[in-house]
């Protein structure tokens, strides 16, 4: 597959087409970046606070534990028996004193060490495992874990690199700055999104399109790129934090109408008969009200305003993807603050003000590109690079994502 | 009687909403209305999130303009189909209610998703000769939506 393709000349400036479509860059993908030196999420450490506490999810579409063991660590392992390859949690969230197989009771502990298998002494002499068999080689496989602040993240490669590290400084603070207490989940969604799960991603590292396909931001003046902000862009190129100064708009009200004058997203007649549920509340001790932050490769923490939500990006085949939103608020915060957060989702979500268009805009790419494989997107907004700005008209944390990916690929 | 006009204002609700008569989708409910769209994992395990969450007739109908004016969606139609309408409480001026529905999505090119099963869990208050909805919770029965929720439930 990698022969096949050469990258265009212009880097990450152009992407070919088929990295969303070609089901052998997908199985690669599985491989190389989801089973690769890369750090996913799996869990808020506050959904496991008692040994026997058991939820599941994905490393790409590898099925994952996530327990909290006895030793009130969490620790993580594939969701598959040693023996068989049977899925060994049928329930996606429970309790359990240990982990066993219904297929033929191969139980593990809740670190994945094999504790026991059913007759393997045999039954009155005969049968049994030989003697060959050792218990302690035949355990889940596991995957190392390591939090940052609250959030769990985990990987099966023993190269990558520990997740502070993998972070960095420069996004690492972005995400202290909005997860300030300790996390309360408000609740979760899904989506399905019928598009290749990079179509997804680098739409939230897009921070060109907010204001354009999202008219709600620019009617309201929630967002606009006349307002004060930037991108944050790690080394690597693998993380991005977009940010918004709201208070702040960098060029007069006339100027910034003109900017936007015959752009479809500005409406001018449109009011909202009922705006209580956008009002805000100082929270971040700074002037920032909006921060789009996403780790490579697939996860997304968000802050419109007081609205913060962690959002995973599973891919379920080259053209789907299951989106999944975690909402919280933080234990220390009061009902009325609850209240906000509530009210303010629904700016967001599958159903949101401003998100809607994310859920349609990657499916109506996905229809477009058949029979344009070899043809390539134009990310030449900002120039080429991919490197911080002080300004969002920029496509540098796109380019930035391609940066990250294409040596995984070895593209 | 009393029965046949809880079951016209369902009737009539989900006609509303499956003939885009969006505008008249809020006169169903009380003005200082609660209207919520949530899952059933949500909902039992008493977690607040709502997909929409509406507290005033006057959000409903933003609904209905941000969908007419300003959100981006293909053309799509619902078709609702209400059953198993159930009182489950009375108190003075208000009932409780709940209701099985189903509704497939159908979209311009004519592919069809079951893009949703759950129950209407309601109260409903009755006013001037009309039942109205003073809450309503949507109820899905999966945590997984289709691409996007435009139209309400």
């Amino acid at each position: 597959m990698q022969q096949e393709i050469k990258w265009p000349a212009e880097g990450n400036a152009r992407v070919p087409y088929r990295m969303f479509s070609d089901p052998d860059i997908y199985r690669a993908e599985l491989s190389r970046i989801f089973l690769g030196p890369t750090w996913q999420y799996l869990a808020l450490a506050g959904e496991l606070p008692q040994p026997g506490d058991y939820l599941t999810t994905f490393l790409g579409e590898t099925p994952v534990i996530v327990t909290c063991a006895q030793d009130g660590e969490i620790h993580a392992m594939v969701n598959r028996c040693a023996h068989r390859g049977n899925l060994v949690c049928l329930k996606r969230r429970g309790h359990a004193e240990n982990l066993t197989c219904v297929y033929h009771a191969w139980r593990y502990d809740l670190a994945g060490n094999l504790d026991s298998v059913a007759f393997r002494r045999g039954v009155a002499g005969k049968g049994g495992m030989p003697a060959s068999f050792h218990l302690e080689e035949h355990g889940l496989k596991k995957l190392r874990v390591d939090k940052f602040g609250e959030l769990v993240f985990g990987t099966l490669s023993p190269e990558a690199p520990p997740l502070a590290i993998y972070i960095g400084n420069l996004i690492g603070s972005r995400i202290h700055r909005v997860m300030h207490g300790k996390p309360k989940i408000l609740g979760t969604t899904s989506q399905i999104l019928h598009n290749n799960w990079k179509l997804y991603f680098e739409n939230v590292r897009d921070t060109y399109h907010a204001t354009l396909l999202h008219t709600f931001f620019t009617t309201f003046r929630l967002s606009r790129l006349t307002s004060e902000g930037g991108v944050d862009i790690a080394e690597s190129g693998a993380h991005h934090a977009s940010y918004t100064r709201n208070k702040v708009d960098r060029v007069d009200q006339a100027t910034s109408d003109q900017l936007y004058a015959g752009i479809p997203s500005l409406r001018e007649n449109f009011r909202l008969a009922d705006p209580s549920f956008l009002a805000t509340a100082e929270e971040f001790g700074d002037d920032t009200t909006t921060q789009i932050l996403s780790l490579f490769p697939n996860f997304v923490l968000q802050q419109i305003q007081n609205s913060i939500a962690l959002r995973l990006v599973l891919p379920k085949g080259p053209d789907k993807t299951e989106l999944q939103w975690t909402y919280i608020g933080f234990e220390e915060d009061d009902p009325g603050m609850t209240e906000m957060r509530l009210a303010q989702a629904n700016l967001v979500g599958p159903a949101g003000y401003v998100s809607m268009e994310d859920g349609a805009v990657g499916n109506f790419i996905q229809r477009a590109i058949p029979g344009a494989e070899d043809e390539c997107s134009v990310l030449e907004m900002g120039g080429f690079g991919h490197v911080s700005e002080a300004n969002r008209t920029t496509e540098a944390s796109v380019r930035s994502f391609w940066h990250a990916y294409r040596p995984l690929m070895g593209l | 009687m009393r029965r046949l006009e809880l079951e016209q204002l369902y009737t009539d609700y989900v006609h509303c909403l499956d003939a885009d008569e969006l505008e008249r989708w809020p006169d169903f409910f009380t003005e200082d209305c609660f209207y919520r769209i949530t899952s059933a994992e949500n909902y039992e395990a008493g977690m607040p999130l709502g997909l929409i969450h509406a507290t005033s007739r006057n959000m409903l109908k933003d609904r209905v303009s941000a969908l007419r004016e300003a959100n981006i969606y293909e053309p799509q139609r619902y078709r609702h189909l209400v059953s198993s309408i159930k009182i489950l409480e009375e108190h003075d001026t208000t009932l409780d209610l709940a209701a099985n529905f189903l509704v497939v999505r159908t979209m311009q090119e004519g592919d069809m998703t079951l893009f949703g099963a759950g129950r209407y869990v309601d109260q409903v208050k009755h006013a001037n000769g009309t039942w109205k909805f003073a809450r309503k919770t949507v109820v899905l029965d999966s945590r997984q939506i289709d691409t996007l929720l435009a139209i309400p439930l």
